[in-house]
């Protein structure tokens, strides 16, 4: 299946939507750092891979799915759910590469800057959660 | 108080960013990559190396690896359930987040403590 971007579908959603994430994401940030500082960096490195943005955005595809499908004068049924199933089954592949992510800058980060790292890092999470995407794509 | 606010502003700006593209993307399936995205890691690790050290940030990438796995496993759940039973979304994800608290704690007690 090819891939699309398109600029219009950032208008689909609404203001409060966006400050929602940014609070959400905004808090997860500061408990991750609150963890490490009380119990330590081993429990406190666990809040970094949590999902808490994701039942926001889950409910979103299902919400803008919903509205989409009745925009066009279809019944909805149960499009919403489905559209927010297949973003949970790109998460877990994305999930896969955050693992990839995560073991590259436990053995890195000692050894090279900062930046190069979480830059390298980032950039690794891409590309292998874009090669495990394109390999069940195949399957 | 500096820092937590520093912590506020970065981490839910790169959320915000990562989720932003998520919503560009079609199809839904390659769009669900950026809801995995190391968004608040990039955060926290940024700061967290800067504040207390490279070798403090190592530690904590490592145990990230488990909350990573706790991820894929609490994800792959959400996928299998709503397509399975058609829940609302919200009911489900929230529902979940006890698989991913058990796994990555599960992990931290056998492999990371």
């Amino acid at each position: 299946m090819k891939v699309k971007a398109s600029l219009s579908a950032l208008k689909q959603t609404k203001w409060y939507e966006y400050a929602t994430r940014f609070l959400i994401g905004g808090a997860i940030t500061v408990f991750a750092g609150l963890v490490a500082k009380k119990f330590g960096p081993t429990v406190g490195g666990l809040f970094l891979a949590f999902p808490a943005i994701f039942p926001a955005s889950a409910t979103l595809i299902e919400k803008h799915e919903k509205q989409r499908k009745e925009r066009a004068g279809m019944h909805a049924g149960h499009r919403g759910q489905d559209a927010a199933a297949l973003d949970a089954a790109g998460a877990a592949m994305g999930s896969i590469g955050l693992i990839a992510f995560a073991i590259l800058v436990w053995f890195s980060l000692p050894r090279f800057p900062t930046w190069a790292v979480l830059a390298g890092s980032a950039l690794a999470w891409l590309v292998v959660s874009v090669c495990v995407w394109i390999v069940c794509e195949r399957i | 108080m500096k820092e937590i606010l520093l912590r506020m502003v970065l981490g839910g700006s790169l959320v915000s960013a990562f989720a932003a593209l998520g919503d560009i993307f079609k199809p839904k399936r390659f769009a669900g990559l950026f809801g995995a995205a190391p968004s608040v890691a990039l955060a926290t690790l940024a700061l967290t190396a800067d504040t207390q050290g490279k070798l403090y940030a190592s530690i904590e990438a490592r145990s990230m690896v488990g909350g990573a796995i706790a991820f894929f496993v609490y994800s792959s759940c959400v996928c299998g359930l709503l397509f399975r039973y058609k829940w609302p979304a919200l009911l489900v994800t929230l529902l979940l987040i006890p698989v991913w608290i058990v796994t990555a704690f599960g992990i931290w007690l056998a492999f990371l403590r």
